[in-house]
């Protein structure tokens, strides 16, 4: 059952990361003057080979709103979302003051709706409890592009940018059974996030489910709060609750700088350690080889700006011109590649500083 | 480690009770009775510890692990126990602690201290956590604002400032000074570990063998009456907010010892488990009655047990319901164990 899920997944995430990665290529190479395009009915014009996207438009008003950036990641976003911004003349983005109380985002979404805006990006804090404000926002007529954690409705959202949790899960527990996967009694342990949020959970499951593929399962498990502090002091736990170990699975790389002084702390190194979510210092540590660092998952910090991108295409009516069905998906799941030695130079200039 | 903390409870206690609300008479018994209560529940969770987790639990490098963990929360409830002593509260300990470590670790002090040494790290730690205090102490003691609000204030306040001065990242430590002073051990006890323990006395000193804490004591038992008696209650309180400023610059300096970063989100959500440390630790938060060695006992309870759960892989909300239930349990245990000795 849950390998069928996560084939399903994979089939969302293959197709969909070669189309974000085919429109971002297209995005650096179109730099020929555009077409005069028929006014508002460019979807008429069957533009299916060429990519005039980047084409200069309407002037567009986005929204944009996302939880406080108090940590690497968080700040990634809407840095990235700002700085996708920029690259386009027509874009105005309005940026809501980060909040991670969910009151003051709804009313950030209403002001949206007041305003008249032509998109509205969120990254909801708490998918379910933004879901309502965005119905309202959709009904009066503003596309929104949810980011990152999703609505409870499908009607919330013209469409949906997801990083791939479970996926995370999976690439993390498939390296690891790449690398220990004849040693049946290899011990694993796991170094959560915050343990009560689903994404954790996704996590957790697509790892367990991975590992399971080779005989292997999680002896450890602890759980941090996203915190170098949390993460130093659950490590420093762990390793004394686990006197071998062979690998650790690290779910988050801002927590990750705890994890790697608690190790330091203990001197212990007869395992390695798998990061998560792809955060510069890891990928350093990993192109160093000298570090127990060995890989990092990626969780893209670069979705909302997707999500602007994506944003802009839906309000000047356009389509991901580099798709045979035409307009853009409903759904766009991100993959979660695995860094590693061999392939953390092409990974490295885009991570973000945790 | 226990049999360490019952054998050295008795002396402290009766000095502690001592300079308690019936200071000199016969509360000796009364003080040394309720931490009684403390030192059950830590063997206790020890010997739970010791069937489940067996050698794993009942080692040396355990034991550091765990006096380790609880150094930087101790610090900072030597700090909060002061302040509670009088009757207030400080809310804002933990952003405090997490403004102290991002303002250490910046690349501008870091790079100073290439040329000073680590004293530029940690003199800033402590003056930032200090002035904090002090901030705090001010608004308090003259602005007579209720101590939760002010520290809530400054909760907030502290915490954005932190981000702010950290661009919300993660300040790498790339001091070499810094850190041959304070990471590593020191005969064989993590350094960290000895500053906790040189806090704990200095704690214990400043509370119960002088002036200043007899006044601490007097002020929370009975302002109006501490007043009459000739002590300036506003500026005793505004020292008192400062030092448990200062104690949160000095868990600053543990943290970048341990952790090796400055971030903004140090000390998130702290200073509940150092509010419930000192409370569990006895010390009345309606002020009038304060114990240092209570403190740190509270602090080792909670210390070890997170130690136990971790050894025993057990899930973290298991261990939140376990906290609630250790935080009850023991001021329930407390007052049974106390109440015989007060109605004599």
């Amino acid at each position: 059952m849950s390998a069928r899920t996560h084939r399903r997944h994979r089939m969302i995430a293959v197709p969909a990361a070669l189309a974000a990665s085919a429109l971002l290529l297209t995005a650096c190479v179109s730099n020929e003057p555009a077409e005069e395009e028929s006014e508002g009915d460019s979807m008429s014009e069957e533009s299916v080979a060429s990519s005039d996207n980047d084409a200069p438009g309407d002037p567009v008003v986005i929204g944009f709103s996302a939880p406080a950036a108090d940590h690497g990641w968080m700040g990634a976003i809407t840095s990235a979302a700002e700085a996708e911004a920029e690259n386009y003349d027509d874009v105005e983005l309005r940026v809501a003051e980060g909040t991670n109380d969910v009151n003051v985002q709804i009313s950030q979404i209403e002001g949206f709706i007041a305003d008249g805006v032509d998109a509205i990006v969120l990254l909801p804090f708490d998918g379910a409890a933004l879901t309502d404000v965005a119905i309202e926002a959709m009904e009066a007529g503003i596309p929104v592009i949810n980011v990152d954690r999703e609505f409870s409705d499908p009607f919330a959202a013209r469409t949906t940018v997801l990083g791939d949790n479970y996926g995370m899960g999976v690439s993390a527990g498939q390296y690891i059974c790449g690398e220990l996967g004849d040693q049946p009694d290899a011990v694993v342990a796991e170094i959560q996030g915050i343990a009560s949020l689903p994404l954790t959970q996704d996590r957790s499951q697509g790892f367990a489910d991975a590992l399971a593929d080779c005989g292997l399962d999680v002896d450890n498990q602890v759980s941090a709060e996203f915190t170098v502090q949390s993460g130093e002091s659950v490590t420093a736990n762990l390793l004394q609750a686990a006197p071998q170990i062979d690998a650790i699975w690290n779910h988050d790389d801002d927590q990750g700088v705890g994890v790697l002084q608690a190790i330091e702390n203990a001197g212990r190194d007869e395992f390695f350690l798998v990061g998560g979510a792809g955060s510069a210092n890891m990928m350093r540590e990993i192109e160093s080889g000298d570090s127990v660092v060995q890989a990092t998952v990626i969780y893209p910090a670069t979705q909302a700006a997707d999500g602007i991108k994506l944003a802009r295409l839906v309000a000047h009516e356009k389509s991901m011109s580099d798709l045979e069905s035409s307009n853009v998906p409903r759904t766009v799941q991100l993959f979660a590649p695995v860094v590693t030695a061999d392939n953390v130079a092409d990974y490295l200039p885009n991570a973000f500083e945790s | 480690m226990s049999e360490q903390q019952t054998s050295s409870n008795p002396a402290a206690d009766t000095s502690k009770s001592a300079a308690g609300r019936r200071r000199g008479f016969s509360s000796l018994s009364g003080g040394t009775v309720r931490n009684v209560g403390l030192v059950v529940a830590l063997l206790l969770l020890c010997l739970v510890g010791f069937l489940t987790g067996g050698e794993r639990f009942a080692s040396l490098t355990n034991l550091t692990i765990i006096l380790s963990l609880a150094s930087v929360t101790g610090v900072m409830a030597i700090g909060m126990t002061f302040v509670i002593t009088t009757g207030g509260i400080d809310l804002s300990v933990g952003s405090v602690l997490g403004l102290t470590t991002v303002w250490a670790s910046t690349l501008a002090t870091q790079n100073m201290a290439d040329q000073y040494g680590w004293i530029v790290m940690v003199g800033c730690a402590l003056a930032v956590g200090l002035a904090a205090g002090l901030i705090n102490g001010v608004i308090i003691a003259y602005g007579n604002v209720v101590a939760f609000i002010a520290t809530l204030a400054m909760l907030v306040a502290a915490r954005g400032l932190a981000e702010l001065i950290a661009n919300r990242r993660t300040q790498i430590v790339d001091q070499p000074s810094f850190e041959d002073t304070f990471q590593g051990d020191l005969l064989g006890v993590p350094k960290i570990v000895w500053i906790f323990a040189l806090v704990v006395v200095a704690g214990w000193f400043l509370l119960n063998r002088t002036t200043f804490g007899r006044r601490t004591v007097a002020v929370g038992g009975n302002p109006e009456a501490a007043r009459l008696a000739g002590i300036k209650v506003k500026r005793h309180l505004m020292y008192v907010y400062g030092l448990s400023g200062l104690t949160a610059g000095v868990a600053g300096v543990m943290l970048l010892a341990r952790t090796g970063a400055g971030s903004s989100t140090n000390g998130l959500l702290l200073e509940l488990d150092v509010i419930a440390a000192v409370v569990v630790g006895g010390t009345l938060l309606a002020g009038g009655r304060g114990s240092i060695v209570g403190t740190v006992i509270g602090v080792l309870i909670f210390a070890t047990l997170t130690n136990v759960f971790i050894i025993n892989n057990i899930d973290s909300s298991v261990q939140q319901i376990a906290r609630g239930a250790i935080i009850v349990g023991a001021v329930l245990l407390q007052q049974r164990i106390s109440r015989p000795s007060r109605s004599s």
